[in-house]
């Protein structure tokens, strides 16, 4: 037990790795939220009318709405006006390409791991670096705009492509969806937008990094992603932000739209920081993810691994509309110290043949907290609809808690719908198995954690799949005996 | 909160309450004011909307009166071949004149024994029918199994139910088992009509250390009639707790059953079939609550859902920070055989402890064509086939029953249910 313990406060006092912040010139919104903030992000941003009407309609809505509180997590109420809703790093001008971009904010990035020079990028992933409530670069956007392919932050899609902004936006996840929604339809400051147009398979993956960097900052990116028919896209989305005391909101939303045979493929690695040993600080993480396989025989796949946050409310969904549509879900959500995650998936089947599938895989160690939240509901007219749920969770340390909280609401007799969880320690028999072949306790536990979440890291695309594993290695390394 | 104005509704059955358990009656009248009826947003009442059921036709409930029960209507209510002894009940009040006296086995008005601890197993405060049962009930049975007491043959509680609609039938149980005492309860409720009376009923159950306790219920109310029950146990360590709840009929049946695992070496088990038709409703909440370390549970839970009818299961597993070395397994099977059935299940589950090992498990779909198609190669029709196969997916649950003449009892109704209906 003490070597246990020896090892585990090794792990707990390891810093977090991206918990450095930069000091450069901002351009910030007054702290608080009311209209005249709306206004001012929106004639900030250059907005077309229509939008501010639609912000403003949505912070009408927002303010007749109550803070959800039925998720399993506890946090102290967050001050919505002591928060600034708009941060941006000053630059000169607006950079047109990469080389007009200021090289402190490059170097931010370099810093994370993430180049934004195209010659230096690994050859297939174009990049959205989002800081603070701003879009700093896009790269190889040339290359996909030869294709037919926008790719761009979201503040630029709505002056090139208002009527594609138009069409979409709010579309999957209304302004009057939740609490969280609402607001950040009221003041998202910036996000990536992507549209692939019909029949073109999109060569390379596409990727976000959202950083937080300005302290008081709430983070409200909006992203949308639109697959036309017979289209496909890999999509990416990386998240870090400084070590601060107080806690930060991080409030976004991301729409998936797939057109007939189109396929969606959005993979998270979310690493916000989860806060100190103490559970002190840390990013609230209340995000709305939706997709909707709007025609027959479209596929959206959500993979995500949740490292990060002190607070996670995060459940991205998929409408099955049309037919034969499949949706999947694939998640490993790790809690340490005194995270608390509440997460999981919706499979909402309308269409007929819609098939479905939930791999979640839960680690909670420490005293955190680490909820699985899903529902599966086959609507009346949805036949021969199909779902598999696989639900484990995997606990570590005697203060942690794992909870499972299924929905399954079936409304047609020819559904099939299986689900299945368990709960357990990683089990001594196992460890002793492996320490007989001479592998020490602790590769033991690698072992079995990497085996068990191995189902989930293969969806991810190659250099994410290193990265989830290199963070689940720090996460976990030693907190079982 | 409920739409329904809560101390209209309930006012003149929490007025006529009597004076006996004073303090415990305050206790939850208050709690039930604070709940109210639960309305659709209760996540606890989510797809039993009981508030608008009982606000449909009715804005003020009264209590139902005592009424006479025949003695021959008792002789042919009893199962075929069961020789156990019976106490009667009529409109949930017991009826000691046409009850059995039973060897060893203290049984009394629950009026009669002041200084019980009413509520301290069923709390008020956990649901709001269980408080307004202890609010205002009006007299409950009181049934006491003594120390090592091995009551080898199962007791019967019969009830007679006859009342109109906005009459409220509010039965209230307690029950004890000393430690290393064995006993078997078969509850069974009989409707005489068909109206929307309201049963409210509670039943408290206290096993002691190495308790043997079995609770058999058959719900086959009329078809109109409403009903919430809250039937909680307490057990002490080595002791074993067997529930078996068959629900055939109803309106619209809300059964709350609750298990806490109080000492080490204790083990909890929940069977129950759902075998609904028509417009019936019926939600299973189940329980379950590890307090503390080396205790197991075991849960299976079977629905078949036909016409209209609308299953929901909720089975909670709740494993403490203290329960290490739990195991806790979960099943919950579902087919659907109409177009128009709904089933909205969720076996849920909430694990504080680490050295632990729970699972659960949950399907709905419909019977196996393979099966069925196997049968049919052999010359059986495919509406027997199916019955059979039905009766085979519900045998399950059936064969957990150890009292022979009352499995019997049930076997007879689900193949008669299985054989006509599907």
């Amino acid at each position: 037990m003490s070597k246990d313990n020896t090892i585990l406060e090794e792990l707990t006092s390891k810093e977090y790795e991206h918990g450095w912040s930069v000091n450069y010139e901002a351009d910030e919104a007054p702290l608080g939220l009311n209209e005249g903030i709306i206004q001012w992000i929106s004639a900030k941003k250059e907005e077309p009318q229509w939008l501010l009407e639609w912000r403003l309609k949505a912070f009408k809505t927002w303010q007749s709405m109550k803070e959800p509180e039925w998720a399993n997590v506890h946090y102290p109420k967050i001050d919505l006006q002591a928060l600034r809703y708009y941060s941006a790093p000053k630059q000169k001008k607006s950079a047109k390409n990469l080389d007009e971009v200021d090289p402190e904010l490059i170097a931010i990035y370099e810093r994370l791991g993430i180049s934004l020079n195209e010659q230096k990028r690994l050859e297939g992933i174009a990049v959205d670096a989002v800081l603070d409530s701003v879009s700093v670069a896009t790269t190889f956007r040339g290359t996909l705009s030869k294709l037919g392919i926008i790719f761009c932050s979201f503040s630029e899609a709505v002056k090139e492509h208002p009527e594609l902004v138009k069409k979409y936006l709010g579309s999957v996840v209304p302004m009057t969806d939740n609490y969280y929604a609402a607001l950040n339809s009221a003041v998202f400051s910036d996000g990536s937008f992507c549209y692939i147009p019909k029949g073109v398979r999109c060569p390379m993956e596409l990727s976000t990094y959202f950083r937080i960097n300005a302290a008081n900052t709430g983070q409200f990116e909006r992203t949308l992603i639109v697959a036309d028919d017979e289209s496909y896209v890999s999509y990416l989305e990386g998240c870090t932000a400084p070590q601060r005391d107080e806690n930060q909101l991080h409030a976004a939303v991301v729409e998936i739209y797939a057109g007939a045979q189109a396929e969606v493929k959005y993979s998270t690695v979310q690493n916000w920081f989860p806060g100190d040993k103490n559970g002190k600080g840390g990013i609230y993480n209340f995000v709305t993810k939706r997709g909707i396989c709007a025609g027959d025989f479209s596929k959206i796949s959500w993979t995500q691994v949740e490292t990060g946050s002190a607070v996670t409310w995060k459940y991205p969904s998929c409408i099955l509309k049309g037919d034969h549509s499949i949706g999947e879900f694939y998640s490993v959500a790790v809690t340490n110290n005194y995270q608390q995650a509440d997460t999981g998936t919706k499979m909402i089947h309308i269409g007929k043949n819609t098939k479905s599938r939930i791999v979640s895989k839960g680690i909670s160690a420490g005293k955190s907290q680490n909820s699985y939240r899903g529902q599966v509901q086959v609507m009346k007219r949805a036949d021969n609809a199909r779902n598999f749920s696989q639900c484990d969770s995997l606990l570590m340390g005697d203060r942690c808690g794992a909870h499972t909280f299924p929905y399954i609401d079936i409304n047609n007799a020819s559904a099939k719908v299986e689900h299945e969880a368990t709960t357990s320690k990683i089990g001594e028999d196992q460890i002793f198995y492996c320490n007989q072949r001479g592998i020490a306790t602790e590769d033991a536990v690698a072992l079995i954690v990497n085996g068990y979440a191995k189902e989930v890291l293969n969806q991810l695309p190659m250099e994410f799949a290193v990265e989830a594993q290199k963070l689940l290695a720090l996460t976990l390394e030693g907190s079982v005996g | 909160m409920s739409t329904l104005t809560k101390q209209d509704t309930f006012s003149s059955l929490l007025e006529s309450a009597p004076k006996t358990f004073e303090a415990a009656r305050a206790l939850a009248k208050e709690s039930y004011l604070v709940q109210g009826i639960p309305a659709s947003k209760a996540e606890e009442y989510k797809f039993t909307n009981i508030g608008k059921k009982l606000e449909q036709n009715i804005s003020k409930f009264t209590a139902a009166q005592t009424f006479d029960v025949a003695g021959e209507l008792v002789k042919s209510s009893i199962f075929e071949g069961f020789e156990g002894d019976v106490l009667v009940f009529s409109n949930g009040k017991f009826q000691p004149n046409l009850s059995s006296k039973i060897e060893g086995v203290e049984v009394s008005l629950i009026s009669e024994k002041t200084d019980l601890a009413l509520g301290s197993i069923a709390k008020p405060e956990k649901d709001a029918f269980a408080a307004l049962n202890q609010a205002s009930f009006e007299d409950g049975i009181f049934i006491s199994v003594p120390k090592k007491a091995q009551i080898a043959k199962p007791i019967l509680l019969l009830s007679f139910n006859q009342a109109n609609e906005g009459q409220v039938i509010q039965p209230r149980v307690w029950i004890e088992a000393g430690d290393f005492a064995e006993v078997t309860f078969i509850d069974h409720s009989i409707s005489l009509g068909d109206t929307a009376y309201f049963v409210n009923k509670v039943v408290e159950l206290k096993g002691g250390i190495n308790t043997q306790l079995s609770y058999y219920r058959l719900q086959n109310e009329g078809k109109n009639a409403i009903e919430v029950s809250s039937i909680e146990s307490d057990i002490q360590k080595d002791a074993r707790f067997t529930s078996v709840n068959i629900s055939l009929s109803g309106d619209l049946v809300r059964n709350n059953l609750s298990l806490n695992l109080l000492g080490s070496n204790s083990e909890g088990n929940m069977f129950g079939i759902f075998l609904l038709n028509g417009k019936t409703h019926v939600d299973n909440h189940t329980n379950v609550d590890h307090t503390i370390p080396h205790a197991e549970s075991h849960e299976l839970y079977k629905g078949i859902l036909a016409d209209q009818s609308r299953g929901v299961f909720n089975g909670k597993i709740f494993v403490r920070q203290d329960a290490q070395k739990t195991n806790a397994f979960q099943q919950n099977n579902n087919i659907l055989l109409s177009e128009d059935a709904i089933i909205n299940t969720k076996p849920q589950l909430e694990i504080w402890a680490d050295d632990v090992k729970c699972s659960h498990g949950c399907t709905v779909g419909q019977l196996d064509e393979e099966a069925l198609f196997y049968l049919q190669a052999r010359g059986i029709d495919k509406m027997q086939a199916k019955g059979l196969l039905l009766y085979a997916f519900a045998g399950e649950v059936l064969e957990k029953i150890q009292e022979e003449s009352f499995r019997n009892y049930c076997d007879t109704l689900v193949q008669e249910r299985l054989g006509s209906k599907f």
